[in-house]
């Protein structure tokens, strides 16, 4: 903490500014990180947080603009500049080499001379010293991919720790963690602090920032719009700064009116290419307007589910029902047939094709529909005709059926994958991941559309890694557990007792 | 001859014709464990065999043969590094290129110097690696057993056949002891960690390819100048193909890559013995079927029978900075 009044500044960044090509990915940042402090960006995807982190670290250089680091000028040409001056970074995608042990991830970079026999015994020793002083336990010997993703987390901060980092950067630090795991870093986090190391936090999720900073900085469409005292602000303020406007953040929904089974899950049991057995033995129904919500930290079998449901992959044992018949091993074409509509939880490898016009991708899938033309030959009007309709009907921004897919923004991406699937009229949907990667105002309009959806008597079941997702938009909620269902819990669960489900902790 | 003067013979010829393969498969190692695929083995093998061949019959040194297969080995290595790193090309297709690249320009170089249809001249005896008797082969040689495998399989080899054996230790030391390995092992499976790290993703790997280089020359030399007396065009005959399935067959490990290596060889060696000759019950079988023994091998290895071959998970992927 500072003495006194005045603020030690750990990090001042002076008139940053970078662009890429077109894209004015930062404007004239100025920002001041307290030493000692916990200080939050926030922002949309594509705000500029990253880009900003990535010039203090060192990924790329900024085109103007001045970085002082304890009060003192630095150029940081490369990564190895950023370490020498006290900056580690902990990346969204861990940066480890995962068949490496930690010790060797840990050396990395930092080996101490030409042979690795002294440096390994100099990071065993620091390790130790690390361990005992932030309470970071990890088994230096452990191979890093054996390791949960919590552990792998800590190897990473232990990385810049071993390297004399006295700046933290955390780019997005939860998205992988279960909230016991999320709870344990922030009270590492705090430790350091209070040891006087400075963190800076990069994150989306404004609970977080409420819960751990003490600084908050907000980032909207490349500029720095305003930086408040975290105990002096809501997420209420922080939310509008965001998005430039008012929004809802609670999804706001009626009661569920559940009617017939319309999709029945029995003893599936899949296991993926490696012959791993990833969902074991589940079952469950999903019925005729309510919204099924399957909550669980990534990897943990609810993506090999959603995908055996949708005839993407093939199940090993067990049976699925839709609307009366056993489905399971049907190509998803004859389940779309049946009524069956599926959003696949990453829109870059499964949704769209990106190098496709937004028009091509908007029929993907429905392209053998007797309104886009006989035979062989697509009827190109109509498909054109048919996708601004969508445009219009959905917002999608920019509104040209005619570009490529890959220019459009995240959010708007999303929004074309929402618009076919929904727009089909399906008596099932299938939906994973609505929201990742997607702006709050795109998050708001794909909520509302699922929750039309349930109203208008569909059967929906959600897949996400994002709990308050899961808690805010369904009726009832599973927990997925290594492969297993865990339990079901009302839609109004609270945190903690799904929290623990995730875990595995408790059923 | 009794069968064990033939399973000695067949020793000695298996060493002599797994040399190759261990050099290359070992220079390929470096590349594939630094992420870079390098179909193009038998391309650096050619034009090393190539050019030693030239130097060694211009300058009758042998020692002079090897270091101009090795720079020329080099060469090689560093144009598929500036396609597939600097210019983030498909690894594949350049190593496929710059073996056509060898194979022709070999052919063509020696008609138009030496107006042999291709070949070198011979090489005259100083200019080549001739064998070393080991001190006592002669002395030892009565002695059952052992005499005869010291005498006709240990020694009497050439220099670079006790230099291939070397790199095997040399090699595993390099990878797993010093920091050049331990980065250039991480740059083949998360070049992002390297990059982060603070480490230069592609001048690591251009290291990786000179190391490839430099091996894949020793190669290339052994079958112009020590195995042979000239080159002989496209002489390298798919051992650069054999040597990458025995570098996958051995999971990308240096002492697994030296068993992998003497088994091919091995099987090659029994394919040149059993010419002409019948197998009880059967008769005489036609040579070609144990010539392909060796193909047929890889084959079924390939298939899956030696487990999951995990490759290093960065391989043949350009590396690109996110974002």
């Amino acid at each position: 903490m500072g003495l006194g009044s005045a603020i030690e500044p750990a990090i001042e960044l002076v008139g940053i500014d970078k662009k890429f090509g077109a894209v004015h990915a930062n404007k004239n940042i100025n920002l001041t990180v307290a030493k000692g402090s916990i200080h939050g960006i926030i922002g949309e995807n594509g705000a500029g947080k990253s880009t900003l982190m990535s010039i203090l670290y060192g990924f790329y250089q900024a085109d103007q603009g001045e970085i002082r680091v304890s009060g003192r000028p630095v150029a940081i040409r490369d990564s190895q500049a950023a370490i020498a001056a006290g900056i580690g970074m902990v990346h969204q995608h861990f940066m480890l080499v995962e068949n490496f042990t930690v010790l060797e991830n840990v050396m990395l970079g930092a080996e101490g001379g030409q042979l690795l026999a002294k440096g390994t015994s100099s990071v065993r020793k620091e390790l130790k010293r690390l361990e005992s002083d932030y309470g970071m336990e990890v088994d230096p010997d452990a191979v890093v991919e054996e390791l949960p993703v919590g552990t792998q987390q800590r190897v990473e901060i232990l990385k810049a720790l071993y390297r004399g980092a006295e700046i933290l950067i955390l780019d997005e630090p939860t998205g992988v963690l279960t909230p016991p795991e999320a709870d344990h870093l922030f009270k590492v986090l705090r430790v350091l602090r209070d040891q006087g190391k400075t963190i800076i936090l990069i994150t989306h999720k404004l609970r977080e920032i409420m819960a751990i900073t003490d600084t908050v900085s907000v980032m909207r469409r490349g500029e720095m719009v305003a930086t408040r005292k975290t105990a002096e602000t809501t997420v209420e303020e922080l939310a509008e700064l965001m998005v430039g406007r008012r929004v809802l953040l609670r999804v706001e929904k009626g009661d569920a009116a559940p009617g017939e089974v319309l999709m029945s899950v029995r003893h599936l049991t899949v296991k993926d290419s490696r012959g791993v057995v990833m969902v074991d033995d589940v079952s469950f129904d999903v019925r005729a307007g309510e919204i099924v919500g399957i909550a669980g930290v990534a990897g943990n079998g609810q993506s090999e589910l959603l995908e055996a449901i949708a005839g993407i992959r093939k199940p090993t044992s067990g049976e699925i029902w839709i609307d009366g018949k056993p489905v399971a091993g049907f190509d998803p074409r004859r389940l779309r047939d049946l009524g069956l509509a599926h959003i696949p939880e990453d829109r870059h490898h499964m949704g769209l094709v990106l190098k496709f016009e937004e028009n091509e991708n908007a029929i993907l899938g429905y392209h053998r529909d007797r309104r886009f033309g006989r035979g062989p030959m697509l009827d190109l009007d109509a498909v054109r005709k048919e996708a601004e309709e969508k445009i219009a009907k959905y917002d999608i921004r920019p509104p040209n059926a005619r570009l490529r897919t890959a220019n459009f923004s995240g959010g708007n991406q999303q929004k074309i994958v929402v618009a076919r699937e929904i727009e089909r009229d399906p008596k099932m949907l299938l939906i994973g991941q609505p929201t990742r990667g997607v702006d709050i105002g795109a998050i708001e309009f794909i909520h509302k559309r699922i929750i039309d959806m349930r109203d208008a008597g569909k059967a929906v079941l959600l897949v996400s890694v994002e709990l308050d997702e899961v808690r805010s938009l369904s009726d009832r909620i599973l927990v997925m557990f290594a492969g297993k269902m865990v339990g079901e819990k009302p839609g109004d669960a609270s945190e903690q007792t799904l929290g623990l489900m995730m875990a595995g902790i408790a059923a | 001859m009794d069968y064990f003067d033939i399973l000695i013979s067949i020793l000695g010829s298996a060493i002599r014709l797994s040399i190759p393969l261990l050099f290359t498969a070992l220079a390929g190692l470096f590349s594939e464990r630094a992420g870079i695929f390098d179909i193009g083995l038998e391309g650096k093998m050619l034009a090393s065999a190539f050019a030693a061949a030239c130097v060694a019959h211009l300058t009758a040194d042998p020692w002079l043969g090897l270091l101009a297969g090795i720079l020329v080995s080099i060469a090689v290595s560093l144009i598929h590094g500036f396609a597939s790193i600097t210019n983030r090309g498909n690894q594949i297709v350049s190593g496929v290129a710059l073996n056509f690249v060898a194979a022709g320009l070999t052919v063509v170089l020696g008609q138009a110097w030496f107006g042999q249809g291709g070949r070198t001249p011979q090489v005259p005896t100083e200019g080549r690696f001739s064998s070393i008797i080991l001190p006592g082969a002669d002395a030892v040689r009565g002695v059952p057993f052992i005499g005869p495998l010291y005498a006709n399989v240990i020694s009497g080899n050439n220099i670079l056949t006790y230099i291939a054996f070397l790199m095997v230790p040399l090699s595993w030391w390099v990878l797993y002891r010093t920091r050049f390995g331990l980065r250039l092992r991480a740059v083949g499976e998360n070049p992002g960690a390297v990059d982060t790290a603070g480490i230069s993703v592609t001048w690591l790997r251009y290291r990786a390819l000179i190391v490839t280089g430099f091996l894949a020359g020793f190669a290339g030399t052994y079958l112009s100048i020590a195995q042979s007396a000239a080159f002989i065009s496209n002489m390298s005959a798919g051992k650069g193909y054999i040597a990458l399935a025995a570098l996958i067959f051995a999971k990308w490990k240096p002492v697994p890559v030296m068993f992998a290596c003497l088994l091919f060889g091995f099987l090659d060696a029994f394919a040149n013995f059993m010419q002409g000759k019948s197998v009880p019950l059967i008769g005489e079988v036609p040579v070609q079927i144990f010539q392909a023994l060796p193909y047929i091998l890889t084959c079924i290895l390939l298939a899956g029978f030696i487990g999951i071959a995990r490759p290093p998970k960065a391989g043949g992927v350009p590396y690109t900075k996110e974002r």
